[in-house]
């Protein structure tokens, strides 16, 4: 038990380190600029006063260690800071928008996760049959295709020809939990269909790797049923690997939604990020860059953690 | 020449595909202005004009030939992620090897700063450092070759690792040759296979990337013909129930599958040899 706590420990500095680097680099590629950040902000026909002004609104006359560490302490306590272009703060900006994309891939989550699972565990079930093989080309074909693509035909197929559905996902603040599901049901859609083509393939490539071991060569030989070699004695043995898949898709989730916001014009944090990239809003592109980098990261340890817990022969070290 | 044939001709039908589609998406890269009734950004109707015999696919929100700017876009979009991908794989495995045959501190740098790099989603590091450089064709190939370069990196690292343990190696840097020498003489042709499956679906990743960020107005700028800022300067036709906007995404998805369909086989092929 000593030895999995020390793993433990160890994993979760790692990425905390991870974390506090990468906060470090966002922080830091602001400095690569050609010129300085009021220059291009202001623009070549700022005279030196406006400049220096500029500069010592935003505290640019302050060494970098001392932005950064005010910047990340700030960070901690919630202050996020005032966007560079329209000056309102961070925080405004994102509370409202966080909410909302979480929700997207949280809803995507819940039917995508179960729903990946079963398809992997029938596909490994019924592995080079016609089942198979067509689920094999229907996952390999929605990842292949951009993401954009996906969710322009769900829009025609739904929205278009169905009209089942609203094609843009505005959400008025007070809306109904009801309303709101209906509203995202389309973007949550195309994000499922995305992370489930990747997550099912996963899960069939890790049970059928597993399918080669001599456990499941002995379970065979005593007689064991096709079902109960997969449910019983396979599945055990793999949750380890799929957990790993679950937590890296979820993690995905959260970054293929800047593009599904865009398509359904859907008011999230990538749509955001995404505005802020074209304005060239240094400060707010900072801010979402390490809010999706830290969930990202903070899910990948999850995964890291989930997948020492449930490995039994940790428990006891040789 | 024969023998290369006489592959091919087993080749699983998924594989023929494949190689037919690639070929005929080079084919038009290629011979685009030859092919193109128009040109590349000449206006040449209203906007969003139908089908016809004279503009096969209509036209766009400018009213500029819909089937021109497809073929101009298999030259522009294709070319670029082709580019981008050789740079990536020209840095990530000098790098990797580099790496793999100094080892020590170099190595250890190299791949705590590639490590580092990683644990930043594509996209969004992607997207910070198009901020900084601003959207533009030479920005946008040097952003992500960068990212792409680290993850041929931890291939070409790994990969190299298991060829500088070998006796020619060693009895090539007992007689005194270069770091360059054995990079380029010893490794590369021991490490070139399985870098060649992996440039296939690397080309897929960047090429989708860079779809991905045209689509969102950050990758190929207008006016050059491009699949991503196809899609999204006519997308508005959708809601007329209009599906002339998705061929470019189409044709992006169809040029993924196939490049997939040929990266199965060679690798299938590489395993087979090995049994």
């Amino acid at each position: 038990m000593h030895y999995l706590l020390r793993l433990f420990v160890q994993r979760l500095a790692l990425g905390l380190l991870t974390l506090f680097v990468v906060s470090l680099v966002i922080f830091l590629s602001i400095e690569l600029l050609p010129g300085d950040v009021a220059q291009q902000v202001l623009g070549q026909s700022a005279t030196p006063e406006n400049l220096a002004a500029f500069r010592r609104e935003l505290g640019l006359d302050q060494p970098a260690h001392t932005r950064y560490l005010s910047w990340l302490g700030g960070f901690l306590q919630g202050d996020l800071g005032n966007s560079l272009i329209s000056g309102l703060p961070i925080k405004d900006l994102i509370s409202e928008r966080m909410y909302n994309t979480f929700f997207l891939a949280g809803f995507a989550a819940v039917i995508s996760v179960p729903l990946a699972v079963l398809l992997g565990v029938i596909a490994a079930l019924y592995r080079e049959t016609f089942l198979d093989k067509s689920i094999n080309v229907a996952t390999l074909t929605a990842i292949s295709v951009p993401e954009f693509f996906v969710g322009y035909i769900l829009v025609w197929l739904f929205a278009v020809e169905l009209g089942m559905f609203p094609s843009i996902a505005n959400l008025s603040e007070d809306a109904s939990l009801g309303d709101r599901i209906y509203r995202t049901f389309l973007p949550a859609l195309t994000l499922t269909l995305i992370v489930t083509a990747h997550m099912m393939r996963m899960t069939r490539a890790s049970l059928i790797n597993l399918l080669a071991l001599p456990f499941i060569e002995m379970a065979q030989l005593k007689g064991a049923s096709q079902r109960r070699l997969i449910v019983i004695h396979a599945l055990p043995n793999a949750i380890a690997p799929i957990v790993t898949v679950i937590a890296i898709n979820l993690a995905y989730l959260i970054v293929g939604v800047v593009i599904v916001e865009v398509v359904f014009v859907y008011p999230g944090m990538g749509q955001l990020l995404v505005d802020s990239v074209a304005k060239r809003d240094f400060t707010v592109v900072q801010t979402a860059c390490l809010l999706f980098a830290a969930t990202y990261i903070l899910f990948n340890l999850a995964s890291d953690l989930i997948s020492i817990a449930s490995n039994p022969r940790l428990l006891h070290r040789k | 020449m024969n023998a290369i044939l006489h592959e091919l001709r087993k080749a699983p039908l998924t594989a023929k595909f494949g190689i037919a589609v690639v070929l005929f998406y080079i084919f038009v890269a290629v011979f685009a202005p030859l092919l193109a009734p128009f040109g590349e950004s000449e206006v040449v109707g209203y906007e969003y004009e139908p089908w016809s015999a004279v503009n096969w696919l209509g036209t766009d929100s400018l009213g500029r030939d819909m089937a021109t700017r497809m073929i101009y876009g298999a030259r522009n979009t294709i070319g670029i992620a082709l580019v981008t991908t050789m740079i990536a794989f020209a840095v990530g495995s000098a790098a990797g090897f580099f790496a793999a045959v100094l080892q020590g501190w170099v190595d250890q740098v190299l791949s705590r700063a590639v490590d580092v790099v990683i644990s930043i989603p594509t996209l969004i590091f992607a997207l910070l450092l198009l901020t900084i450089f601003g959207a533009s064709v030479t920005s946008l190939i040097g952003v992500i070759a960068l990212i792409y370069a680290t993850f041929v990196y931890r291939i070409a690292r790994a990969v190299a690792m298991g060829v500088v343990v070998m006796d020619y190696v060693e009895a090539a840097q007992v007689r005194g040759e270069g770091l360059w020498w054995i990079m380029r003489k010893e490794i590369l042709p021991n490490a070139a296979p399985p870098l060649v499956a992996e440039f296939g679906l690397r080309f897929c990743f960047v090429f989708l990337t860079i779809s991905g960020l045209s689509f969102l107005g950050l990758g190929i700028q207008p006016p050059a013909a491009d699949w991503g800022s196809m899609v999204r300067e006519n997308a508005s036709l959708i809601t007329f129930g209009d599906l002339t906007p998705l061929i470019p995404a189409a044709a992006i998805g169809l040029l993924t599958v196939a490049v997939n369909f040929i990266v199965d086989w060679m690798l299938h092929k590489a395993s087979g040899l090995k049994t």
